[in-house]
């Protein structure tokens, strides 16, 4: 545990040796646990599934931008804004979750994809008559972080150790990802986790234990939906430009896939996924080109191209081989082990 | 003595097919109700209708004084009427210790911020639910198993789960569908044992019940139903010698 900790505060200066790039890379996968195990609490824990979920992180992205930034000349500081963008975020996950509380599985992935692209296409449009999100062009200039004289933007030296833009993200989004763990944690091991569990095991049953499957179903999407809406508030401010194009439906799928390929409804399996699924296509976009230099002489094939597709291919063995994630919660492993035994 | 429960007048049609027709009876408080008659009767329909999952088209159901017939499954519960199902429905992949302490939610408050910061009183609560649940879990005999998965259990043991869940959300009227169906002689006599410590607890019972020695031995009195509609009502002994059931269940004799 210590030593965990102790690795974690060390890896940013270690990275830092390597390249920042590798300390933005860290940061993104940093976010990408995030998001997780945000739609972990609506697919895992409650059971419904969410293809729009990217939409979000987009609303959580937007507040932030939009208040912080020369666009509107408006600078509010982060401690408003970030709560804020959980709220707003929150809000559109209960407006998602009121009319989608009678659909589950085929239904609702299909109404919470038509979602998504909704929010996105609105962001895209916004930009005239009247300019509110700047359309495709996005924003620009967003504000970064700065707590008091300490700002994000530039880098300063602390006990002989220099702090950049990203290393300060780093500890700041560390010790987010660990107020995010611990509130998972503790909401799993409660009267709201066992509802959402109820809910997704046997609705009607859950109902007639004096659930208001409603309220808790609404609950889901809007807890969920505000651990993306901070995500997507610290991205605005990292990135410090953001535009439609970054919330398509494949990061929906992205995030979907991490969940489920780590081990849906098991926190640690969850963090797992959203670490491989970010950092291996990006070890993979640094060691394709040189193997193929190596092995070959040349370039045969654009390591975009390899990089994606033994990306599929992962994740086809992983699906085929170990159905529950790589790292399942107890109940998973208990539902395919009473499928496989009950084949109808 | 004023009655439990009041039902009077109750319909409910599906499509053409009319399940129950004006279907009234009251139960007081401390028997042992039995709801009987042949296959597609329309029992689990009343139970449903009761429980919320179904509201009635027509007639009122009035319980400890107030109108239930437009309440949602989940405000009858708070109210005080609990249920099993015919075919069991118990939260198969988690513990049987964690699905009592499911049908604790009516009775607990611990919300959102309750379940993060975790505070005296929310632990307070917790510890409760789950003492209650493991009180149940040893008065249904299954305080062995409580880490087991429910779906795990012998089926016998599920249907005693499943009256342990209902019986955490502190019910005053506890209505069981067929809770001795797939159960053997001796199961089912400790069912009936199970069902009579219940009813010395305090709550009424209404049951479902297809076996006839369990039914005829245990119930007060009786309500027969046949295609919707009531055919009669009273004590078993009374009920066993009525024309009009036994012709329910046997037919009607051939023409001479």
């Amino acid at each position: 545990m210590v030593l965990v900790a102790l690795a974690l505060l060390a890896l940013p200066f270690a990275l830092a040796g390597a390249g920042t790039t590798w300390v933005r890379v860290t940061n993104l996968a940093i976010l990408f646990i995030l998001l997780s195990l945000g739609l972990n609490i609506v697919v895992g824990f409650a059971g419904l599934l969410d293809l729009g979920y990217i939409a979000f992180y987009a609303v959580g992205a937007y507040v932030y931008a939009l208040l912080a930034s020369p666009h509107f000349g408006i600078h509010w500081p982060f401690w408003v804004i970030l709560p804020l963008g959980a709220l707003v975020a929150a809000l559109f996950g209960a407006l998602l979750g009121a009319p989608t509380l009678k659909l589950r599985g085929d239904y609702l992935a299909i109404v919470t994809l038509g979602f998504g692209e909704i929010v996105r296409i609105f962001l895209n449009n916004l930009g005239s008559p009247v300019n509110i999100t700047n359309g495709p062009r996005g924003i620009a200039r967003i504000d970064a972080i700065r707590i008091g004289e300490l700002s994000f933007a530039r880098t300063d030296s602390f006990l002989g150790l220099d702090f950049s833009g990203p290393i300060k993200y780093y500890f700041l989004l560390l010790a987010m990802l660990v107020a995010v763990i611990f509130i998972n944690l503790r909401l799993q091991n409660s009267r709201i986790g066992r509802a959402w569990e109820a809910v997704r095991e046997d609705e009607i049953a859950a109902r007639a234990m004096g659930i208001d499957t409603t309220r808790i179903k609404l609950l889901a999407f809007a807890m969920g939906a505000s651990f993306a809406g901070v995500a997507g508030g610290m991205f605005a401010a990292i990135q410090g430009f953001i535009s439609p194009e970054s919330f398509v439906l494949v990061e929906s799928v992205m995030v979907l896939s991490m969940v489920v390929l780590g081990g849906m409804g098991n926190i640690w399996g969850v963090i797992l996924g959203a670490l491989l699924l970010s950092f291996v296509p990006e070890l993979l976009r640094y060691t394709v080109q040189p193997l193929q230099q190596y092995f070959f002489g040349r370039m045969l094939i654009d390591p975009e191209v390899i990089r994606m597709l033994i990306f599929g291919f992962a994740l086809v063995l992983v699906m085929s081989f170990r159905p529950g994630g790589l790292w399942p919660s107890a109940v998973r492993k208990r539902e395919l082990a009473a499928r496989s035994e009950d084949p109808a | 003595m004023s009655d439990l429960l009041t039902c009077s007048g109750i319909g409910k049609s599906f499509g053409g097919i009319q399940a129950l027709a004006e279907v009234g009876f009251s139960i007081t408080p401390g028997e042992i109700y039995g709801l009987i008659g042949p296959n597609g009767a329309g029992k689990t329909t009343l139970f449903n209708v009761l429980t919320g999952i179904y509201a009635p088209d027509r007639g009122s159901l009035v319980f400890a004084g107030a109108q239930l017939a437009g309440l949602k499954p989940h405000e009858i519960v708070r109210r005080g009427i609990a249920r099993t199902f015919q075919n069991i429905r118990l939260f198969a992949n988690i513990s049987a210790l964690e699905n009592v302490m499911i049908g604790r939610h009516a009775r607990t408050r611990a919300g959102l911020l309750g379940a993060i910061l975790r505070n005296a009183a929310t632990r307070t609560e917790e510890a409760d639910s789950e003492s209650r649940a493991l009180a149940l879990l040893d008065l249904v005999g299954l305080r062995e198993r409580a880490n087991d998965a429910a779906g795990n259990l012998a089926y016998g043991d599920q249907r005693r789960l499943e009256i342990a869940r209902a019986l955490a959300t502190e019910p005053r009227l506890l209505a069981l569908d067929e809770p001795a169906a797939g159960m053997n002689a001796s199961e089912t006599r400790g069912l009936r044992e199970l069902l009579l410590e219940i009813r010395g607890r305090g709550i009424t019972l209404l049951l479902i019940e297809h076996d006839m020695r369990l039914v005829m031995n245990l119930c007060d009195r009786l309500l027969v139903l046949d295609y919707g509609v009531t055919i009669a009502e009273g004590a078993p002994a009374a009920i066993q010698g009525d024309a009009r059931v036994i012709e329910a269940y046997l037919g009607a004799p051939a023409e001479a």
